[in-house]
Order: C-alpha cells, then sequence, then structure tokens
C-alpha cells in the first residue's frame, strides 16, 4: 500500500508548526502504525533529514507513551486500543492521513508529536496514592474486599495516564484521568482514611493546571483506549460534593 | 579488584534476621545528611526511592521515560508470586527457595534465594495496603493461580496487568514522597557515567534528554535499578527503551559484570512478521495450559495449518516429554521450536513459527469457556496477526524475554565498587541460570522496598562522611569523557541509521548466542563484533544535534554500549563448557538432547572484570556452594 501523510512537525516548544507531506511507500498491512513511522524516519534519516519525533517504549499498549491523533482521533480510528496496537490493515492503499500531537494547554509540545505530560504527575502527586509505610502492612488477607468493590476498582486503575481523554476534551479537561485514580483508590476499604482529602487535593492540583473543566461531553470515554467508563466522573463529582460539605 | 560476597552463615532461615541485627544503622537525624541516588523508576528503583525518602534521605531518582510510571516493570502481565500459602496447598517459604534454586539450574546464591523467599510474603502485604487491585475471590480474599509449570498456587495477580498494578503501587508511593519533598525525580534524564572518587561511586553524568544539556550529580551512594539487557538482540519482547548502558559503563569503571550469557528466551511469543518488525509481543505462558504445540511431520509440508490431518501433525513436546507436555519449562520448550523450525518444519511466514492449536480444547471445553480464559489475548493475537486464533491455530515462535545476568552484587545489594548498589533485573543475584515465570517482579519489589533500604544504611554507617561536589576534578573529567563520546557520535556523519546497526548485531546474536550456541559461532561472533562495531562508528549517522531533544542520538549512545557489551556476552557463552538454564551450549547435551550441566568444573558465577574494549576481561570464579538443596539434573520427561 502506499500512504500519504501530513505531519505536524515543531522544533521545539515555542517554535511555530506546521504540517508537512510525505509519502510511506511499500506499507505492509502486517506493519503497526508506529513501524510504518519507523520507515519513513529510517528514508529521512539517510536522506539527512530529521525524523519525525514521536513517544514510544512498550509498543504493547501497556505504557501509556505512545499518542498521537490520527485523522482528528486520539489513537486512531480502532476503538479501545492505542496507537501503537494500531496496523496498518485498518487502512486502505492511498489513504491520506493527517498526524497530530495532543492538543491541549496543559501538555506543551516538546517536538513534534512529542508532548509534555508532567501536569498528571503532579496530580497524582496531589493525593493518588495509599499512604503507608514500607513494611507496615497488616495481612494481606485480613481485610476482605468483596470481588464486585476489587473488580471495580481495578476498572478504574486500568487507565494507562496517557492523555487521550485530555486530548479529546473539547476542554482539555483531566476529569477523567483524575476520576479513574479517585474511583481506584477510593472504591477500596483501604483508601477511606484518606478518601476526602485526596479527592480534595487532587481536584484542587488538576484545576491549577491549565486543563479545561468538565462539561460531560463523554469524549474522554470514547478516545480511551482501557474503556474507562465516564461513570467514575459522576463517582468524583459525588465524593467531590460530599467532601466539601463534610470539609 | 575485591569480591567480598558477605554472605552470612548459620542456619538458613535465621541469616537476613542476624545479618539485619549484625548491619549499622544510620541515626534517623543524620538520615537527612546523606544525598542517594536512584537510577530507574521500575519496580525496584521506585519502591527503592519511595521507602528511601521515607526514611528520611535525601533521594533523586532519575528515568528516561517522561513518567517515573511509565518503566519497563509496567509490561508485565502475568503475576508475581508469594508463598503466602494462602491456598493451603503445600506451599511454603522453602518450597519456594527450593523451586526458585532448581528452577535457576542451580547458579544461583542459596542465602540471597532464601531471603527472597521470606520477603516474598510483606511484599503482598504491603501492595494490598497500597491498595494494588490484587484478583479476589467471591469470599472477598486474595486469589492464586499456578504458573510457569509450579506444583502449587501461589501467584497473585490482577487481571493481565499485574506489573502495571504493582508499578503504579510504587509510582504512587514514590510520588507521594516527591510532595514531601523527600524525593526529586528527574524524569528524561539519562545516566551516561559513573563518577568515582577515592574509590567509591559518588556521583554520575547525566544527560537531560529535552534540552540536550549533560551535567553532573553528587552524592553519598548510588543505587542502579536500570533493568535487564533484552535489547541487545534488537527484536525481544521489551520496551523499546531498554538498555544495558548504566550497567555497562558502571562496568567499565570497576563493577564486576556476572553471567553475562544467562538470558532468557520466552517460548511463547508472536513470531516475526517482516523485515520492519520493531519488536516482538508475548503472549502469555498460560495459554500452554490448554493449547497443543505441534508442528508439521513432513518439512517443507505448504498445506495450510488447518488442513494438515492429525497423522501428519507431531505434537512434539507431548511426544518427547510425555509427563509435562506442553508445559515443560520455557528453556526446554524454547529450545524444541528452535529445532522444529530449523528442520523446516516451520508454519506461517517464513516457515518461522510453530503452532499452538486450541482445536482440541475448544470442542472440550466450548469456546466460551476459552473466550472466558484467554479472551484478551486471542483478542490481542488477532490485534497484531488479523487471524483468528478460534480458527487458526496461532503462530508462537520464542523471542528474548529477560536476562539473568547483570552487575555483579553482594549479599547486601552493593557491586564491587563501593558505594554503588544494583537491584532489580540490573543484578545477577537469584534468578541463577534461569528465571521461574512470576519471580522477577518479586525480586524487584524485595530489593527495593525490603533489602535496600537495610543495607545501604549500612554502607553509609561504616563509610566515613566526606563531603563531594561536583566541582571536584573527577566530575569535571568524566563530564569531559561524556561529551567527547556524544560528540563523536554525532561527529561519525556516514550513511546509515542506528536500527540498522542494532538489526544486524540482533540477528548476529540471535544465531549465534541466542537460544543454542557453539564454539564456532560463538568464536565467529567474537570475530564480527568488534570489525561490525567499527562499522558503526565509521559509518553512523545521526541527525540534529546534541544540545537538543535528539531521540537518535539517544539510540545510538545505547546502541554503542550494546556493541560493547555483545564481545563479553560471547566470551561468556565461550567460556562456559557446560549447559544450564537458558544458557545451552550444543556440545554439552544429553544423548537425549537435554542439557548437561557440569557441577565439578562450572558450579561458580563468572564475574568479569573490564580491562579495555577489545581487550580480553579478566574472569573470576566465584564458587557457588548448596549447603541444603541437592544439585540434580533437572528432567520432565
Ligand atoms: C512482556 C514481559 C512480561 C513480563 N511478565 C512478567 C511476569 O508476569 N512476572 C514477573 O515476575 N516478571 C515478568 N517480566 C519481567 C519483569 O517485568 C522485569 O524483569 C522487571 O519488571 C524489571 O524491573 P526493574 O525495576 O528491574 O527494571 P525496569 O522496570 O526495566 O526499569 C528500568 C528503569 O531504569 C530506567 N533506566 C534504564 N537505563 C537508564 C539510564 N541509563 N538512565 C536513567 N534511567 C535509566 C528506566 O527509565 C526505568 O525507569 C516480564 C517482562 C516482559 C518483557
Ligand atoms: S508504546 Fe506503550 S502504550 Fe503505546
Amino acid at each position: 500500500m502506499q500512504i500519504t501523510l501530513n505531519v505536524w512537525r515543531q522544533a521545539g516548544p515555542r517554535a511555530l508548526g506546521r504540517f508537512e507531506r510525505y509519502t510511506a511507500k511499500d506499507v505492509s498491512p502486517h506493519m503497526s502504525f508506529l513501524e510504518m513511522l519507523d520507515v519513513v524516519n529510517e528514508e529521512l534519516i539517510e536522506a539527512g533529514k530529521d525524523p519525525i519525533a514521536f513517544e514510544h517504549d512498550c509498543r504493547e499498549g501497556i505504557c501509556g507513551s505512545c499518542g498521537m491523533v490520527i485523522n482528528g482521533v486520539p489513537h486512531g480510528p480502532k476503538p479501545a486500543i492505542t496507537v501503537c496496537q494500531l496496523h496498518m490493515r485498518s487502512f486502505n492503499d492511498g489513504d491520506e492521513v493527517w498526524i497530530e500531537p495532543w492538543r491541549a494547554k496543559a501538555f506543551p509540545v516538546i517536538r513534534d508529536l512529542v508532548i509534555d505530560r508532567s501536569a498528571l504527575d503532579r496530580i497524582i502527586e496531589a493525593g493518588g496514592y495509599i499512604s503507608v509505610r514500607s513494611g507496615s502492612a497488616p495481612d494481606a488477607n485480613a481485610i476482605a474486599v468483596p470481588k464486585s468493590i476489587a473488580d471495580t476498582s481495578m476498572d478504574a486503575a486500568a487507565c494507562i495516564g496517557c492523555g487521550a481523554c485530555v486530548a479529546a476534551c473539547p476542554n482539555a479537561s483531566a476529569m477523567l484521568f483524575t476520576a479513574a485514580k479517585v474511583a481506584h483508590l477510593s472504591k477500596l476499604p483501604q483508601g477511606q482514611p484518606e478518601r476526602q482529602q485526596r479527592v480534595l487535593n487532587m481536584v484542587e492540583q488538576m484545576e491549577s493546571e491549565s486543563f479545561g473543566y468538565c462539561t460531560n461531553h463523554g469524549a474522554c470515554q470514547t478516545a480511551c483506549p482501557k474503556e474507562i467508563s465516564i461513570d467514575f466522573i459522576a463517582y468524583l463529582n459525588r465524593e467531590l460534593l460530599t467532601a466539601t460539605l463534610l470539609g | 579488584m575485591e569480591f567480598n560476597s558477605r554472605v552470612p552463615s548459620g542456619p538458613i532461615e535465621n541469616r537476613w534476621e542476624n545479618h539485619r541485627f549484625e548491619m549499622k544503622l544510620v541515626n534517623p537525624a543524620n538520615k537527612r545528611k546523606y544525598d542517594i541516588i536512584v537510577v530507574g523508576s521500575g519496580l525496584a528503583g521506585a519502591s527503592a526511592a519511595a521507602t528511601l525518602g521515607e526514611l528520611g534521605y535525601n533521594v533523586k531518582c532519575f528515568c528516561f521515560q517522561d513518567s517515573a510510571r511509565r518503566a519497563h516493570s509496567i509490561a508485565a502481565q502475568g503475576g508475581i508470586n508469594a508463598a503466602k500459602n494462602y491456598q493451603n496447598d503445600g506451599d511454603s517459604i522453602y518450597r519456594l527457595f527450593y523451586d526458585t534454586i532448581k528452577g535457576g539450574d542451580f547458579r544461583s546464591r542459596e542465602s540471597n534465594v532464601y531471603r527472597l523467599a521470606e520477603i516474598s510474603l510483606n511484599i503482598i502485604d504491603q501492595c494490598v495496603a497500597q491498595g494494588v487491585p490484587f484478583a479476589r475471590e467471591y469470599g472477598g480474599l486474595l486469589a492464586n493461580r499456578s504458573f510457569g509449570g509450579a506444583q502449587v498456587s501461589r501467584t497473585f495477580y490482577a487481571r493481565g496487568q499485574t506489573g502495571q498494578q504493582l508499578l503504579l503501587g510504587a509510582y504512587q508511593a514514590l510520588q507521594r514522597q516527591v510532595a514531601a519533598g523527600r524525593v526529586e525525580m528527574f524524569t528524561r534524564t539519562e545516566m551516561l557515567d559513573l563518577v568515582i572518587v577515592d574509590g567509591h561511586a559518588r556521583g554520575m553524568v547525566v544527560r537531560d534528554l529535552v534540552t540536550g544539556e549533560i551535567h553532573s550529580v553528587a552524592a553519598h551512594a548510588l543505587v542502579l535499578a536500570t533493568g535487564g539487557y533484552s535489547n541487545v538482540f534488537f527484536l525481544s519482547t521489551n520496551a523499546k527503551g531498554c538498555n544495558v548502558t548504566a550497567t555497562w559503563r558502571a562496568h567499565k569503571r570497576g563493577a564486576a559484570f556476572a553471567n553475562p550469557c544467562f538470558t532468557q528466551i520466552h517460548p511463547t511469543c508472536i513470531p516475526q512478521a517482516g523485515e520492519y518488525q520493531s519488536k516482538l509481543t508475548l503472549m502469555s505462558e498460560s495459554l500452554r495450559n490448554d493449547g497443543r504445540i505441534w508442528v508439521p511431520k513432513k518439512a517443507g509440508d505448504s498445506r495450510r495449518p488447518k488442513d494438515i490431518p492429525e497423522e501428519d501433525r507431531d505434537y512434539y513436546l507431548e511426544r518427547i516429554y510425555p509427563s509435562f507436555g506442553n508445559l515443560t519449562p520455557r528453556d526446554v520448550a524454547s529450545r524444541r521450536a528452535k529445532e522444529a523450525v530449523d528442520a523446516g518444519r516451520g508454519v506461517g511466514e517464513n516457515r518461522g513459527g510453530v503452532c499452538l492449536d486450541f482445536r482440541d480444547a475448544i470442542q472440550r471445553l466450548g469456546q466460551s469457556v476459552i473466550t472466558e480464559r484467554y479472551g484478551n489475548l486471542f483478542d490481542m493475537y488477532q490485534q497484531i496477526t488479523g487471524e483468528n486464533p478460534y480458527e487458526i491455530p496461532m503462530r508462537i515462535y520464542p523471542a528474548p524475554h529477560y536476562t539473568m545476568g547483570g552487575l555483579w552484587v553482594d549479599y547486601n545489594l552493593m557491586s564491587t565498587i563501593p558505594g554503588l548498589h544494583v537491584i532489580g533485573e540490573a543484578n545477577f543475584s537469584d534468578h541463577g541460570a534461569n528465571r521461574l515465570g512470576a519471580s522477577a517482579l518479586m525480586q524487584g519489589l524485595a530489593d527495593g522496598y525490603f533489602i535496600l533500604p537495610y543495607t545501604i544504611a549500612d554502607y553509609l554507617a561504616r563509610t566515613e562522611e566526606t563531603a563531594v561536589d561536583t566541582d571536584h576534578p573527577a566530575f569535571k573529567r568524566t563530564e569531559q569523557e561524556v561529551r567527547e563520546r556524544v560528540q563523536r557520535l554525532l561527529n561519525v556523519n556516514g550513511t546509515r541509521s542506528v536500527d540498522s546497526f542494532h538489526r544486524k548485531l540482533g540477528e548476529l546474536l540471535w544465531n549465534q548466542c541466542g537460544m543454542a550456541r557453539d564454539a564456532s559461532g560463538l568464536q565467529d561472533a567474537l570475530a564480527k563484533i568488534p570489525e561490525m562495531r567499527e562499522e558503526f562508528w565509521n559509518d553512523l549517522l545521526v541527525s540534529g544535534a546534541g544540545k537538543e531533544f535528539n531521540q537518535e542520538l539517544e539510540k545510538a549512545g545505547r546502541v554503542a554500549d550494546f556493541f560493547e557489551f555483545a564481545e563479553l556476552m560471547c566470551r561468556d557463552a565461550l567460556d562456559r563448557e557446560e549447559s544450564c538454564g537458558g544458557h545451552f551450549r550444543v556440545e554439552h547435551q544429553t544423548e537425549e538432547g537435554e542439557a548437561k550441566r557440569d557441577d565439578e568444573n562450572f558450579a561458580h558465577v563468572s564475574a568479569w572484570e573490564f580491562t579495555g574494549v577489545g581487550h580480553e576481561p579478566v574472569l573470576h570464579k566465584k564458587p557457588l556452594e548448596f549447603e541444603y538443596v541437592n544439585l540434580t539434573q533437572r528432567s520432565y520427561k
């Protein structure tokens, strides 16, 4: 197959960006999208040009490093996967593809498709944990956790922190990311003691970063490669209300 | 080079306890006077940095990813072992100890392994308290499964995402210390060299991957938790960024490298599809519980696997190992697959795979049961290959996966350089010649949460505290060397990309220092590697500049180190004239083709001392003593 690519190129955070056009030739349907970009980059390098910078590491859909907007859709056209799991058999010969970085004020571009997502780390720092000193824990089976609660907590904990939810949201809100962590921890018995402080601190941090507000569009849920449900946002809102009233 | 293993004596079950008592403590008020560098934020590094911060030390933690949470540990699927005996099926600390020693084919230290088994209990407690959502039974207690051929159910898991959930637990503990001001986190920062002052490790030189700035960091002690080197093969199941740079640079500064040839090849990965392939994907080992492995009897059979009738199929594992069948250990299953493919009996593209067939399991149990057990794996397989494994047998092939070798450490996890500690996959300590499934996560967390925080205190308390800052000439000198090396990579200005060299190196190693090795192949590799390395330094093309975000430059530095390290790996494989665990020397096999260990001459750790690039390294043999477990030949017939 042959694919025409329009790729966002931007030399640095303050540089002006623009789309550049490339042709990916001899694309095999078995290639992953990132492997297709590898091949384009090989050609660029051998022609003495700067390759396209993009983030990736595990290439298995779990580390959350990769992420780009393909034809307007974060992580590309197939639901419930990251871009490293997208394969070229999802495209047709002659397709034209537009590739951009996550666009959000809270995620400044570092280079081309690489962005700075450290705001997400700071939200976790503000309260996305259960305080437990190493070595001070009781026996693991001392607390029974009903299976349904453990399962829901796991559903929320599956977030890989890629930031697609922010990229998909018209307001660039980080509500789904924050809600998933709040739900993961606050649903569990172990998470109860810090429950109110956690939600207050995390939301406060989220609001102090340059994320927008949540207006319940639901685009985040559609873009999420781990299919994290916006029900967790409703949960977060309830938690926040209770904590504010009690606090 | 000085080796003091510091292995305590006495009854094995009291050794760690006694050792802890004998170790010196750092007065709580003094802890904040000590700076500690932790390189790596995987399970080992994040758990160590969080614990050290909590204890009151000043910690600086580094990783090359954009967030500590993305370290390669995140990718582990299967689970983590612990001798909790929650299933009441006869498990115990001693049994886990025994299984690990035997599984490692008697090439690890008894004392270390016993301690690991002992601590496994605390790990699960710690993780549950942190909110790791392990799988549970309906009664609300923790669920277990058996894994990797173990006869007891001791593996804890969180769906197919155990590594992710354990790492998030450690990462969250780490971020909590960042907020408390006890840990400073440096993401997108790569360690490029170690700085030694008066014989002690006192700091390192790093490159800021965003600005390209090179600078130094000083401390009272360092911890390397930089993971394994499977990516020396180019194609492996590891994340793309995994590398040997930190441990190799430490080796060049005086840290002994132990057993570099002990690498693990995982039997169930998706075969390579084309030349553009960038990595290989692991399919959980659990698939072998229900899938049957076979190849056509006839070499060159060009029928589609589905159309090959029963009488023309060879279920070779079931045939050769009637009692373990498809569940033989990783090394054995991998080698037999290679044998079949080498004989032209493979299936699929280039005949590069063997069948893992669920037809019988689906007939016996029904499709819904199979979906329930393996649904997500089947989806993943279809995602990658475009084939439906419910209808067409899966194709699998072995791939490099884990490295048991690493920097030599004593019982305190300190390398041969005083002050330099090494934890997690980066050290050599616990898995001998072969690692059991679900034991790497256990080791990383044992090292980080429960061992290193004690042992590093002993080092600090015994060492006279001197102030060193980065103006010291040793820092300036090392910084200069790093700058020159980076510049050298940029200056080659040849014609070929980093990846093109890395691929070639990987191919050579895979063929000649992979699943099966022999003297002539290894000698040939040892002759070729220096030539390839020279070509690399003459014809490499790295675009861009040093003082900017430059991914090609990052890769070039790592591949340059792989080119030096590869030689040591082959040399070690050549020297070890026996077969054990993941190291199979074709010359040393039984009549039935099984690995033949030589305990008389090789029951030792091979610790190598660096003497210069292209120079013969010095081998130090560190004997292994077995007081508790009898050395026996493994048999899976
Ligand atoms: C696909 C897959 C599945 C697996 N499944 C299991 C399983 O089910 N059970 C099990 O027990 N084990 C499993 N393993 C093995 C296990 O995941 C690893 O051995 C383990 O996670 C390694 O942890 P670590 O902390 O030592 O290193 P890593 O997690 O690899 O972390 C290395 C850290 O070092 C940093 N680093 C490296 N070099 C530098 C440098 N030069 N400068 C700065 N930072 C650096 C990285 O940024 C990273 O933070 C699996 C492995 C793979 C590949
Ligand atoms: S590279 Fe890890 S999720 Fe895509």
